[in-house]
């Protein structure tokens, strides 16, 4: 390979040979102006994991409440609690959300102030025994660490017992930007601190319980702490092991304006593509279509994205936040994105088991 | 086989058919890209990339030629139809240039009821009321009606309008430039050679013209291969071509739409552009658009061999009519550009640089 930015050849050589990347590596993919160059060594590694297969699951969120302690500048979804807007799903509504074919319920939601613990549990065990079939995929390590705070239960034990009530795997959601600096900054100091969110996961790892990561980019963040949010990520999945896919999640600008404008498709083509390069023991990386918009998605296939998330019946948050996407598209519309990119669709559930490659 | 395309591009040799089918059919989309950019950086050193502020009016939809994919045309005496007097057209273009337009493209239906001289005023009356616009006016198929109607050559109709004060032509109405594709979509406006006899006769006059293409409906690749071949060989001829523009088939309310139901995707579109920088060794300018796909994926393109931008379209109404609709003001155009990571320059017409915004 030729790169018009001659410092991606060294990182070249240590990707072909499979050597780890370094942090200044990792600076240089957020700094070439080569934008292509990093998106090539992606997608070699892509290619080399996973062939052109790209996974998408059929799949549903559910919010139980927006009503939250927490006041994040980058949210657009919370709401005090009396708030106009707020509002608490019953079990019973949360029970009937899920529907059909769905393989798999991703349940996440605000830091309500008083649904006790026994609340989350007895959601999970409704869920599970009316739709036995799906996998719940719930709760953020943002909750688990709330659970905590608020209930003074040891994730440990919370996890356990969500996990006997129906719990399958945890979202990535809640890391933000591991910075203290922007923790502060956007006000997210009363959530669970960078080394909180991945005691949580290496928990639940130990669980046995396998987990996603985020990372909340385009905002107000520099590209080093981009990278230094990879790079702990990778860290713990050394210790721990249980990561699956890193979602990075574009900031939607729609209803928060920490800045003017979203930030551009290059970026997150890039943003996707370093971290395919620098998370070298993640087993997957997303082109989540919700915040990135269809096409964008469709591209970062080429990027290093190897799954597209799911139809997704129901996206709240993020739309609320202003994603420019049709809320819940089809298979068909998933295929589209799939096929468009040359790619082959493989249908998965939450724990990517395969449930059915379409040719 | 990748290897070997990249030398002949690296060592200016040019790329055969079969290089070519390798490209559209095969290699991985990045690598295109980036040999496309590197390309592109031969040729333009400097990363700018170019737009013009222009505007994309029509001054009729009466058309006879009823292509599959066009829902912009009424038959005459549809109740829908229309036909804008000279006025009218002048009208639009005196809006556009108050708001800085420095390029007109005008365009129509096929409508057998106007009089060459109908044409023939807007050039001349556009040149004398607003100088600074250039009337990048009629496209090839519109050329062969006014020819047909005044029972002229296109040879003489191509003298009058350049006698009127025309320098350049739009390029569009090529679709895919293949017999096959043409007799399928649109059999009435004839094969390629309809379409490229009036850009020959139109370069040896001097004219400067582009050259589009719209892909994504009955096309395969040896037809793209076939529309590429035509217009690099024609442009060896006289060198009048200044940029190639492709955008992909909007099936919204037209024909074709029953049996193709969506756009193509940004994959093809960026393998499209990438491929013709590649392909078409002799066109100085390849145009990505912030319209046509979408903004986000124009500014991507811009990554894949393109150094132009398109024009800022204050009024467009072929692919409104296929419910297709965006819109752009110059800041945001520049903003956009610079964002994917380039200077934008606003152009001329026949691509001479007016203003940087650095």
């Amino acid at each position: 390979m030729r790169f018009a930015d001659a410092r991606l050849q060294p990182i070249w050589e240590k990707v072909r040979a499979g050597h780890r990347l370094e942090r200044q590596d990792g600076l240089t993919l957020f700094d070439t102006d080569d934008l292509l160059g990093v998106g090539r060594m992606a997608d070699h590694v892509k290619r080399a994991r996973e062939g052109e297969r790209v996974y998408f699951v059929i799949n549903r969120h559910i919010t139980p409440t927006n009503v939250c302690v927490l006041s994040c500048a980058f949210c657009g979804f919370a709401r005090k609690p009396g708030e106009a807007g707020a509002y608490e799903h019953t079990i019973e509504d949360m029970v009937a959300m899920v529907k059909g074919e769905t393989r798999e319920v991703h349940i996440v939601g605000g830091h309500h102030p008083d649904w006790p613990f026994e609340y989350y549990e007895r959601m999970l065990q409704a869920i599970h025994a009316a739709h036995p079939d799906v996998q719940i995929k719930a709760f953020t390590a943002a909750e688990i660490d709330y659970f905590w705070r608020r209930w003074k239960i040891e994730p440990k034990d919370a996890l356990a017992r969500l996990s006997a009530a129906g719990l399958r795997s945890m979202p990535g959601g809640g890391a933000e930007i591991f910075s203290p600096r922007l923790a502060k900054l956007l006000k997210y100091t009363g959530k669970a601190d960078p080394d909180r969110w991945c005691e949580i996961h290496g928990i639940a790892h130990a669980l046995g319980i396998k987990t996603n990561a985020t990372m909340l980019y385009g905002h107000v963040e520099t590209m080093a702490e981009r990278v230094d949010h990879l790079l702990r990520l990778r860290r713990q999945q050394d210790a721990s092991g249980g990561f699956v896919t890193f979602v990075p999640l574009a900031y939607q600008v729609a209803a928060t304006k920490l800045r003017e404008r979203q930030t551009p498709p290059t970026d997150s083509l890039r943003t996707i593509a370093a971290s395919r390069l620098l998370l070298d023991n993640f087993p997957h990386i997303e082109a989540y279509w919700v915040t990135l918009g269809e096409d964008t998605a469709s591209l970062a296939l080429h990027f290093g994205a190897d799954d597209v998330n799911g139809t997704l019946e129901d996206e709240r948050i993020q739309h609320l936040s202003g994603a420019q996407t049709p809320a819940g598209v089809a298979r068909e519309q998933l295929f589209r994105m799939i096929r468009d990119a040359g790619k082959i669709p493989v249908e998965r559930d939450a724990l990517y088991n395969i449930v059915q490659v379409y040719s | 086989m990748l290897a070997q395309i990249a030398d002949k591009v690296r060592n200016g040799k040019r790329l055969g058919r079969e290089d070519g089918r390798h490209l559209l059919a095969e290699a991985p989309l990045l690598e295109v890209g980036a040999l496309a950019a590197e390309a592109r950086y031969a040729r333009f050193p400097e990363k700018i990339v170019t737009f013009v502020v222009d505007t994309n009016p029509n001054y009729t939809n009466v058309c006879v030629t009823d292509c599959q994919f066009c829902a912009f045309y009424r038959k005459p005496g549809d109740p829908e139809a229309w036909t804008l007097t000279v006025d009218e057209v002048l009208a639009k273009i005196e809006s556009a240039a108050a708001r800085g337009a420095t390029t007109v493209l005008l365009q129509g239906g096929h409508n057998p009821s106007l009089p060459l001289d109908y044409y023939l005023s807007l050039v001349t009356e556009t040149r004398r009321r607003f100088p600074q616009v250039t009337p990048h006016f009629f496209t090839a198929s519109e050329i062969r009606t006014m020819a047909q109607v005044a029972s002229l050559t296109v040879p003489d109709v191509l003298d009058r309008l350049w006698a009127a004060g025309q320098r350049t032509l739009p390029g569009g109405g090529a679709e895919v430039l293949s017999e096959r594709v043409r007799k399928r979509i649109e059999p009435k406006k004839g094969g390629p050679e309809a379409w490229l006899d009036v850009h020959r006769q139109a370069h040896r006059r001097g004219f400067k013209s582009t050259a589009t293409m719209m892909y994504g409906h009955v096309e395969q690749v040896d037809d793209l291969l076939d529309h590429f071949d035509a217009i690099r060989d024609l442009q060896d001829e006289h060198g009048g071509f200044t940029a190639f523009v492709p955008w992909s088939f909007k099936p919204g309310n037209t024909l074709l739409e029953k049996w193709i139901k969506h756009y193509q995707g940004p994959s093809t579109y960026l393998r499209m552009l990438a491929v013709s920088r590649l392909y078409l060794d002799n066109f100085p300018h390849i145009q990505a658009s912030w319209f046509s796909e979408g903004k986000r994926t124009g500014q991507v393109a811009l990554h894949f061999g393109a150094d132009d931008w398109g024009g800022t379209l204050f009024e467009e109404n072929v692919h409104k009519a296929a419910d297709y609709v965006n819109t752009i003001s110059v800041d945001e155009m520049v903003t956009l550009i610079r964002e994917a990571g380039f200077t934008a320059a606003q152009r001329t017409t026949e691509y001479g640089i007016v203003r940087r915004y650095c």
